[in-house]
């Protein structure tokens, strides 16, 4: 009754073509950012910042670039963890070796630094295609693994191999407390959630949707195979090497290479899965699940007065997150942001049958 | 095929496998590595080849009749070897083999019920994925079942190194038994499922359906009871697999990573083919094993963990379809 686009008249090229047409849709999310940037930080509990909010919007900005490589354009990747490894890593040598650049500039050049080794990793994607690409990307996380632990130039000699980011200070802002995390890394998010939504609907996201879809057939049309691709992996990593570095600055702090192993890139693929394939959010919706199913999977025996071991919870969470995949998979392939239109859909004619 | 034509299309591959063979004896030549430290390393290259080849057998199996590419194969392995190995403490060993065996059978017929069949029809890296989900199923599943020790399994394979060769190199050249008897059951393994493949009728029906699901289909091959088959003979490769790995390396999650190191192998070798997983393998276990001792220590060490992938990175550039693969005409 209430959510009805009956009546909003557009007039113009603009009101037809601009990202959420319909009122309430633009009231709604209107709405959630301002309770995310101001009533957030000031009710949530510490805990709640520091632990589910702040990776939840860190893997939401990764699933993001994920999905533009997987659920947009089609190339499946297991190489996201090394990616984002890419990102943290470029991020610490620019803050540590040229001290008086500022973050803000740091990070966005980590993305650029991840941006390279993604098109590099991505240009195998010309030739091959498939489960070939997802093995290819597989040797990228290998190597990316390796060459951080191995080459002392990147953790600036470190002898134990791991190493701890330099203070978070942005124009003289010194960012320590959680909530002043949780706003840096909200800003970054919707800054960049903002841009890959308009670029997945602009002419380079179709051309990566005609990939998808059918390649031949989009080279028919004109659109360029190896522009197509490669746009989408430097795209794609560079969402994940800003990830990357977030992760490793403002969540971790300090870290070693096994921050980013493959079981990373895995979970990321999960999230891109859970969530939706090829939808922005649906990246949020499956990075939510993914942070909170293992919270909640923890509390439960709690709940019920079972006693169980952290190990044997692991290894339920295993379970639970492998038949969500392929129950996800058999019954609902669009993920969670398709339950969400599907939800809108009925909420159009509710409280009407028809 | 003219002799020029043909060197055209294969030219690039036997330049590739021209410059990994000289990569191979480039150490005897140039470093000055010993003769019989040399074909020490090379045996035991060749081994772990063996081993690789025997996950990526399970892998080739699936993938010719189904179509599936099937990522959980290493978690196959590993389930298989830890149900064994945690039944061998109730139960004497052919008992053990049995149930293991039957376990597999049932596994195989589960994810046919539960993930094949509901996801007919769908996009090859759809099923893909969904085989990442039975991985880590399996994975979760095993360990809860089974625990998730270490567990040191015995088969009775003989466990002390051979000296051979003695009289034609000083101190002569180690070999490890159990690697051999390892590489033995493997050669068998393989003539069995030739055997199984090319004499009797389900083999048949099985090599009908890996040609062309639909046609196979229209003369009366049942497609469902095919795949349990199939992905049954898949687990108790798997099952092989894991005995040898297990009483090698002991029983434990790190299984699963080494069985990861079958997917370059069948992209070396090819998706479609036997003798590629097994010829694949040996490449992948040779070049690794050689890189990693005379090439490791210039880097740093550690490159066993991508040699393999690199490896098959550069091939796929240069023929995707792999050693032996069929050449599919698929323009990307």
């Amino acid at each position: 009754m209430f959510y009805r686009e009956t009546g909003q008249y557009k007039t113009t090229y603009e009101a037809d073509q601009q990202l959420f047409p319909i009122l309430q849709d633009r009231l709604f999310v209107i709405a959630v950012l301002a309770f995310a940037f101001a009533v957030v930080p000031l009710v949530a509990s510490e805990y709640l910042l520091r632990a589910i909010l702040v990776p939840f919007l860190i893997l939401s900005l990764a699933a993001i670039g994920l999905n533009i490589l997987v659920g947009y354009c089609g190339q499946v990747s297991l190489g996201t963890g090394g990616f984002m490894a890419v990102g943290a890593y470029a991020a610490y040598n620019l803050a540590v070796r040229i001290p008086d650049l500022n973050l803000l500039v740091v990070f966005v050049l980590a993305g650029l630094a991840a941006t390279l080794v993604g098109i590099l990793f991505g240009l195998p994607s010309l030739r091959i295609k498939g489960f070939y690409l997802a093995v290819a990307t597989l040797a990228a996380q290998f190597f990316l693994d390796w060459a951080f632990a191995r080459i002392k130039w990147f953790t600036h000699d470190s002898s134990s191999g791991s190493v701890s980011a330099p203070p978070l200070a942005i124009f003289g802002w010194l960012v320590d407390s959680p909530a002043e995390k949780y706003l840096l890394v909200l800003g970054f998010v919707c800054v960049f959630a903002l841009a890959a939504r308009n670029l997945v609907r602009g002419a380079i996201g179709r051309s990566w949707m005609a990939m998808r879809d059918m390649d031949v057939a989009a080279e028919v049309i004109g659109i360029r195979p190896l522009y197509a691709k490669v746009t989408a992996f430097a795209v794609s990593s560079f969402f994940v090497g800003l990830a990357g570095a977030l992760w490793a600055f403002v969540y971790l702090g300090a870290w070693e290479p096994l921050a980013f192993d493959v079981n990373r890139s895995f979970q990321l693929l999960f999230m891109v899965i859970i969530g939706g394939l090829g939808s922005i959010l649906g990246s949020f919706l499956g990075a939510a699940f993914i942070v909170i199913l293992p919270l909640a999977l923890n509390q439960l025996p709690g709940w019920l007065g079972i006693p169980m071991s952290t190990a044997l919870i692991s290894h339920i969470e295993f379970m639970v997150f492998g038949s969500l995949i392929v129950f996800f998979l058999v019954v609902e392939p669009h993920g969670l942001a398709r339950l969400w239109a599907v939800g809108k859909e009925k909420l159009r004619l509710w409280p009407f049958p028809h | 095929m003219s002799a020029g034509k043909f060197f055209q299309q294969r030219g690039m591959t036997w330049v590739l496998l021209g410059l990994l063979a000289l990569g191979a004896v480039a150490p005897l030549v140039v470093g000055g590595a010993r003769l019989p430290q040399w074909l020490e390393v090379v045996l035991g290259g060749l081994m772990s080849g063996v081993l690789y080849s025997l996950v990526a057998i399970g892998l080739v199996l699936i993938f010719k009749a189904s179509g599936v590419f099937n990522f959980a194969q290493g978690a196959m392995v590993l389930f298989a070897a830890l149900s064994l190995v945690r039944l061998m403490a109730w139960m004497p060993l052919p008992v053990a083999l049995a149930v293991t065996v039957a376990m597999m059978v049932a596994l195989a017929w589960l994810i046919e019920r539960l993930v094949l069949r509901p996801l007919v029809n769908q996009e090859p890296i759809v099923l893909f994925m969904a085989t990442l989900g039975v991985t880590y199923f399996l994975d979760g599943f095993g360990q809860t079942l089974w625990g998730s020790d270490i567990y040191t399994l015995d088969v009775g394979m003989p466990k002390e190194p051979k000296i051979l060769l003695e009289n034609v190199f000083e101190g002569g050249i180690l070999v490890g038994m159990e690697d051999v008897i390892a590489a033995l059951i493997a050669a068998i393994l393989v003539g069995a499922l030739a055997l199984f493949f090319q004499k009797t009728g389900t083999g048949r029906a099985l090599r009908a359906v890996a040609d062309d699901h639909q046609a196979a289909q229209s003369i009366g091959i049942p497609l469902g009871r095919i795949w349990v088959i199939v992905w049954s003979v898949a687990g108790i490769v798997a099952l092989v697999a894991g005995i040898i790995w297990g009483s090698k390396l002991g029983v434990q999650f790190s299984l699963q990573l080494i069985a990861l190191k079958a997917l370059p192998v069948v992209i070396l070798g090819g998706f479609t083919s036997i003798p590629g997983a097994i010829v694949g393998g040996l490449i992948i276990g040779l070049g690794e094993k050689i890189s990693e001792v005379y090439l490791g220590p210039m880097l740093g060490g550690g490159i066993e963990n991508w040699f393999a992938y690199v490896l098959a990175l550069v091939f796929l550039l240069v023929r995707p379809e792999g050693l032996f693969g069929e050449r599919h005409i698929d323009r990307v």
